[in-house]
């Protein structure tokens, strides 16, 4: 079995220069995606029987809330390879990936707190999602601070991966323990509003946004990693070539 | 032939009692902390009776939460700054044992005095006379869970300067189903309803966390004793 | 299939009395959107200034060091 091109995968000098190939194809793909979906939704669908148009939040609302969670999923999977093979690219993707998922938990509960107040008078509900996704945004919190708080690289990397595995594991438990919790406490004035079967209208363009919004998650992921990697290659002999700078790099190691 | 394993868990367990035994002030610090922010409450909210009866559980299990995790810093620290904590590391001991060791003699020091000293704290905050059984047995099961997911987070954060608020910040969220099903003991048998439901799924979470936090644990030790 | 919603574009500012919520939401957005794009973007410059000074800094050092012997 060869497995040279799963450990190529492991080069940042190949990350690096295949990202410079295709992100500015993946950027343009994003921006139209958004872009379609976004006009779409806002002007194009039909406004819901009961919420009326502050509905189209949907199309911002769901998107981020999905990427917000798979982002959680991806860091822990990148952690999880950076510890089973030693790849440091992949502790590097990790990295970039906490700030993202963190600000997309962020608008997720934002833009679930704008829509809440047309639609249940008020800004914010305990209920069972909602709280789920604050305890998201604490649960990236956790890995961020740990991040930066370790002067060792490697020390840093290993504990990041293994706050991002434990997590990752407290996240289903997390999930049900507040759902259960809602149950027990659900006021019964407040109806959780679902969007269970949409029409077809309304569904289209918030396919397109979540396919707008990965997109954009990978654009974003593979620029913070470009920059990691300039960080951390600093050293070596294709960034100073990158530079122009003279190829006098101290020991540095050829990839 | 003497059997290691099971050597290194009450080795581990002694010692640690034992110097908790040398210092009684600071072993009982998570106790008293308990009990005076418990107070906080009715000086800071009110000392209405009925309004307290409302909250007492919660009250109570929000504190003893807080105690506990104030208190897991201490695990690992003491230990890595006097390198007993390597010592450990390259014992022959399987490093599960000394581990599991340790988060009990923990909890023996800090848990089970405070699911001890919670009625008293229920009657001085009027918690409903159904809700003490509920709440001992739900502390017990609870705060034991409580110190062995802290305990990860105080090996994950062992190696660093200003642990402490960073350890609490790792840690909260893996403490909130703890504390979902634990408030929700009480609350059921205050209510009249069974009890023994939550906490059952209790008993269950500290089973998982008994299984899996020292395997955690002593593969985190191994990574990050180093800074 | 599809057709505009609104009858103006006062109508579409509106959203039937719910634009405040809306536009904050669609604004918000897109401030997180294009900040995560923008961030990297200039931390990358940045990175890149810092190495080529770095280097620069090295190719002088080593440079005198000879000269010096």
């Amino acid at each position: 079995m060869n497995w040279v091109w799963f450990y190529r995968l492991g080069s940042p000098l190949w990350f690096y220069q295949t990202t410079t190939r295709w992100l500015p194809w993946l950027s343009l793909l994003a921006f139209i995606l958004l872009a379609t979906g976004l006009v779409w939704g806002l002007g194009f669908a039909p406004q819901d029987a009961k919420q009326g148009n502050s509905f189209r939040i949907i199309y911002m609302h769901v998107p981020a809330s999905f990427l917000a969670l798979a982002g959680y999923f991806l860091m822990a999977a990148a952690g999880a390879i950076g510890l089973i093979w030693k790849m440091k690219l992949s502790y590097m993707v990790m990295k970039a990936a906490a700030p993202i998922g963190a600000a997309l938990t962020f608008l997720a509960l934002f833009t679930g707190a704008v829509w809440g107040m047309p639609t249940w008078g008020s800004y914010w509900v305990w209920d069972a999602r909602i709280t789920s996704m604050l305890i998201l945004l604490f649960l990236y919190f956790g890995v961020l601070a740990l991040q930066y708080a370790f002067h060792n690289e490697e020390a840093s990397n290993k504990a990041s991966a293994v706050l991002a595995l434990v997590g990752t594991v407290n996240i289903p438990i997390i999930y049900k323990s507040v759902d259960w919790w809602y149950t027990l406490h659900q006021p019964s004035t407040i109806k959780l509003t679902s969007a269970p079967s949409m029409h077809p209208d309304m569904f289209q363009p918030l396919l397109v946004m979540i396919l707008g919004f990965y997109c954009f998650y990978v654009v974003a992921l593979c620029l913070f990693t470009r920059v990691e990697i300039l960080r951390r290659e600093r050293k070596t002999t294709w960034v100073g070539d990158l530079i122009g700078a003279s190829n006098n790099a101290v020991e540095g190691e050829k990839w | 032939m003497r059997k290691y394993t099971s050597n290194g868990f009450y080795a581990y367990l002694r010692r640690d009692l034992l110097q908790s035994h040398r210092r009684l002030g600071e072993a009982a610090s998570p106790l008293i902390f308990f009990v005076m922010a418990s107070t906080l409450v009715p000086l800071g909210i009110t000392p209405d009776p009925d309004s307290l009866a409302e909250i007492a559980s919660g009250i109570i299990w929000v504190f003893a939460l807080l105690a506990t995790m104030l208190s897991v810093g201490g695990l690992f620290a003491g230990d890595y700054q006097d390198g007993s904590l390597e010592q450990l590391l390259i014992s022959p001991q399987v490093l599960v044992m000394p581990v599991l060791g340790k988060v009990t003699a923990h909890w023996l020091i800090t848990g089970l005095p405070l699911t001890l000293v919670s009625p008293l704290l229920g009657l001085m905050l009027f918690l409903p006379e159904a809700g003490y059984l509920p709440m001992t047995a739900s502390l017990a099961l609870g705060t034991a869970c409580l110190s062995l997911l802290g305990a990860v987070g105080a090996a994950l954060t062992v190696s660093l300067q200003k642990g402490g608020m960073l350890l609490a910040l790792i840690v909260m969220p893996l403490y909130m189903p703890v504390i979902i099903f634990g408030a929700a003991t009480v609350q059921y048998g205050i209510d009249g309803l069974a009890w023994t439901a939550p906490l059952a799924i209790l008993g269950a979470m500290l089973a998982a966390a008994i299984a899996l936090c020292p395997l955690a644990i002593a593969s985190v030790l191994r990574l990050t004793s180093i800074n | 299939m599809v057709k505009f919603q609104f009858q103006s574009i006062s109508h579409l500012l509106d959203m039937g009395g719910h634009g405040f919520y809306v536009w904050s939401a669609v604004i918000v957005t897109l401030i997180v959107i294009i900040g995560l794009i923008v961030r990297p973007l200039l931390q990358h410059r940045v990175v890149l200034n810092q190495i080529a000074q770095e280097l620069a800094r090295e190719k002088l050092r080593k440079k005198t060091n000879v000269e010096g012997n």
